[in-house]
Formats: C-alpha cells, structure tokens, sequence
C-alpha cells in the first residue's frame, strides 16, 4: 500500500521536475494578484489590512483553480489511466496519492507564500500564523474538492469555465472560516474554533472524496 | 477451462447497439482476431471484455480482472513527458511489481537505446514498442490488443509475432483487432467478423 503510494507521487514529482512552468505558474499569479491589490488601493490605506484575509484566501483559492483542470486529463487522453484502472492496486489509493502530489506542489506552497505576501498588504505580522496554518488546512479541501470535480469533467472535450462553477460554491466554507481565523487571529481574538472547523471539514473531505473522484473516474469510460 | 467464454454479449455505446448477442470461448493458445468496419465496435467490445467498459447485458466467464489480462488500447499509456522507463517503472508499481527486468524487456523491443528520452521525441512506431513492453513485464494468460500492429515497421512486426508465439506456447490467448492482416506463422488464429 505505501508502495502504489510511493510510486504515485514518485512520477508526480518527476513530471512536476520536467514542466516547472506547471506548478510555478500559480504562485506567480498568486503573488501578482496580491500586489494588484495592493498597488490598487489608496496607499497606505489602514483598510486594506481589513480585507486582506479575503483577499488573500480567494487569490490562493483562484491560483490553485488554475491547475485543477490538468489534474486527470493528461493521464485520459494518453491512456494512463485506463491502466490505472486495470492495474491490481486499489484506484482510489492512486487518486489519494495524485491528490496529495498536487497539494504538495500547489496548495503547500501557496499556503507558505501567504505569509511574506500578507505584508504587502499591511497584515498584522501575529496573525500570520494562524493564515499560514488556515491555508495549510483548507488547500488541502481545495485540492479534494477540484480533484472531484475535475474527474467528473475529465470526459468532456473542454472543461473549460464548467470546473470553477463547480468548484467556487462548494469552497465556500472553507474560505469562510479560513479568512475568519485569520481576521479574529488580526484582532487579537482566539483562533481554535475556526480553525477545528477548518479541520474537520478536511477530514471529511478526506474519507469521502478520494472514493468519491475514483467512482467519477470510471464513468469517464462509459 | 477456456481462458474467456463470452455469452450473448451485448455491446452499447450510449444508446447505440454496436454488437449484439456475441458468444464465443477462447481456449488457451488461441488468438481471435477481430475484423469490422471502422465503428463496427471492435474497440468498444475489447473495453467491455478488459472490464473498462459495463456490459449491456450477456456474461463474461470469467469476469475480467486486473492482474488476470493485458490491455493494450489504441493510446500507448505513455506520459510525453517522462522516459519509457520512467513511464513503466510507474506501470510496474501500479500492478505492484519491481521493476528489474525492465532493461532486457526494452532491449528485446529493440528500444534500449532511446530508453531515456522523453517519449514526446520517440517516433510512433517507438512508442508503440515501449507499450508493448509491458506484455512481456508481466505474465498474463489474456492479452487484449487494439490495433496492436500501428506503427510498427517490418522489424516490429515479425518481433511482434515472436512474442505472440512464445505467448500462445506458454498457454496464453489473446484477442485483436486489426484492419491489416496479422504476421503469417501465429498458429490457432480464428477471425470474427462484426457485422
């Protein structure tokens, strides 16, 4: 089981090493979306700091859509995953470990790359942890919740607008009570409670949606 | 035994009957070779009979499975992106095995030397090769192959109807398609036309 695990995000990383431009792409985005906002306020402005958890949550959220859409089609359209399908390991520990590759090189490094871009936005420094391990908790649900939708989008010529419009209501939550730590975290309040919740929605996430995306998987053959 | 007995298969795609009330058994050293226009649905009774593909109605003896079959489709299975060994070492874990024999398997396929260049710049007729690999990575008794002959050259050709041959003599079977005619000296080759 560790094996299929290991060989997974084994080829993960290989492919990750061979096409940076892949992985590195939404952190650019990530970081130029964040300083237009920046640049785009008054300067100075003490209210920017207010909507900085927003606006720092829904632009990792918008970076990390930009790969889902690459998540399964490759492995359809080169065939891979009709082997994946006939091979003796279970599916849904392949698509854990596909799921988990992807976090480790989107969601991870977005969730890091939060704290030195908050500044820009004059975030209060003693929140920065509580958004770094917000992020750190609710990538992950990002990347279960577009891996799903991007299995049950994998058989249709373009996905195109289709997989955010799936994907953006179901989030909601999770930036709801992210962006909500790290504004009580700014005033100075207790952060446990939205964080658990936070937690709980991942582990919820994580014992339905990996056999829920390999079952929306199979459907891509019929 | 027959390695695969088919009862009244029925084959849909979408709403469409492609084949219908197919039976036949395939014993061990057989190879069946399926003919038919294009869209007769040879691909699409290959995927049902692998196990990709839900049965409309009919039964398969017996029900496929991986470990039991190979499946060669008409796309290679290859990432452009990675190597042939990168590519099968993958393949390899994904049906738990190590991959040791890797090397003399890609030297038997004549594609030792491109082995670690990215698929994207190997010809068609390489890729190919590199696919079939994987027959020979793993003993199976049934072999499903879509137009297994594409791309292959004269070479490829006669190498691949060795490998059927030690195949068939090991007590294996296998069923293809192919719209050219398979190499002349495989034994116990019987045709099915789809209407």
């Amino acid at each position: 089981m560790i094996a299929i695990f290991a060989a997974v995000l084994h080829r993960e990383l290989r492919l990750a090493a061979t096409a940076k431009t892949e992985w590195l792409m939404p952190l650019f985005f990530y970081v130029i979306v964040v300083t237009l906002f920046g640049l785009g306020a008054k300067p100075n402005d003490p209210q920017l700091a207010e909507f900085a958890p927003a606006i720092l949550w829904v632009g990792a959220l918008l970076a990390a859509l930009l790969t889902l859409e690459r998540l399964f089609r490759a492995d359809h359209e080169d065939g891979t995953l009709e082997q994946i399908f006939l091979g003796t390991q279970p599916v849904t520990l392949v698509v854990a470990a596909k799921l988990f590759a992807h976090w480790l090189l989107t969601g991870l490094p977005l969730a890091l790359l939060a704290a030195p871009l908050s500044a820009a936005l004059g975030f209060s420094s003693v929140a920065i942890p509580a958004l770094v391990a917000g992020l750190a908790l609710g990538t992950p649900v990002l990347t279960l919740i577009g891996g799903f939708a991007s299995a049950l989008t994998v058989g249709l010529p373009r996905a195109g607008v289709l997989l955010p419009l799936l994907v953006l209501p179901l989030v909601t939550p999770v930036v709801i009570f992210g962006a909500g730590a790290a504004r009580v975290a700014q005033s100075g309040l207790d952060v446990t409670a939205p964080l658990y919740f936070l937690a709980a929605i991942l582990v919820l996430g994580l014992t339905l949606l990996p056999w829920a995306t390999a079952a929306a998987l199979r459907n891509a053959f019929e | 035994m027959p390695i695969l007995e088919a009862k009244a298969l029925t084959v849909t795609r979408g709403n469409r009957p492609l084949v219908s009330d197919l039976s036949f058994a395939l014993a061990a050293g057989e190879v069946l070779h399926l003919r038919g226009s294009n869209g007769a649905g040879k691909t699409s009774l290959l995927e049902v009979l692998s196990g990709l593909r839900s049965v409309a109605s009919g039964t398969m003896a017996p029900e496929p499975e991986g470990g039991r079959l190979h499946w060669l489709g008409h796309k290679n299975a290859l990432n452009l992106a990675l190597t042939p060994v990168e590519n099968l070492e993958f393949w390899c874990g994904l049906n738990g095995r190590a991959a040791h024999g890797l090397v003399p398997v890609l030297e038997k396929l004549g594609v030792a030397k491109v082995r670690h260049r990215p698929c994207r710049t190997l010809s068609a007729g390489q890729k190919r090769r590199s696919a079939l690999a994987r027959l020979l990575l793993d003993q199976r008794p049934l072999w499903l192959l879509d137009e297994p002959l594409d791309g292959l050259d004269a070479q490829g050709l006669e190498l691949f109807a060795e490998l059927l041959k030690a195949h068939l003599q090991n007590g294996g079977a296998a069923i293809i398609t192919s719209h050219q005619p398979l190499p002349a000296g495989v034994p116990g080759v019987r045709e099915l036309q789809l209407a």
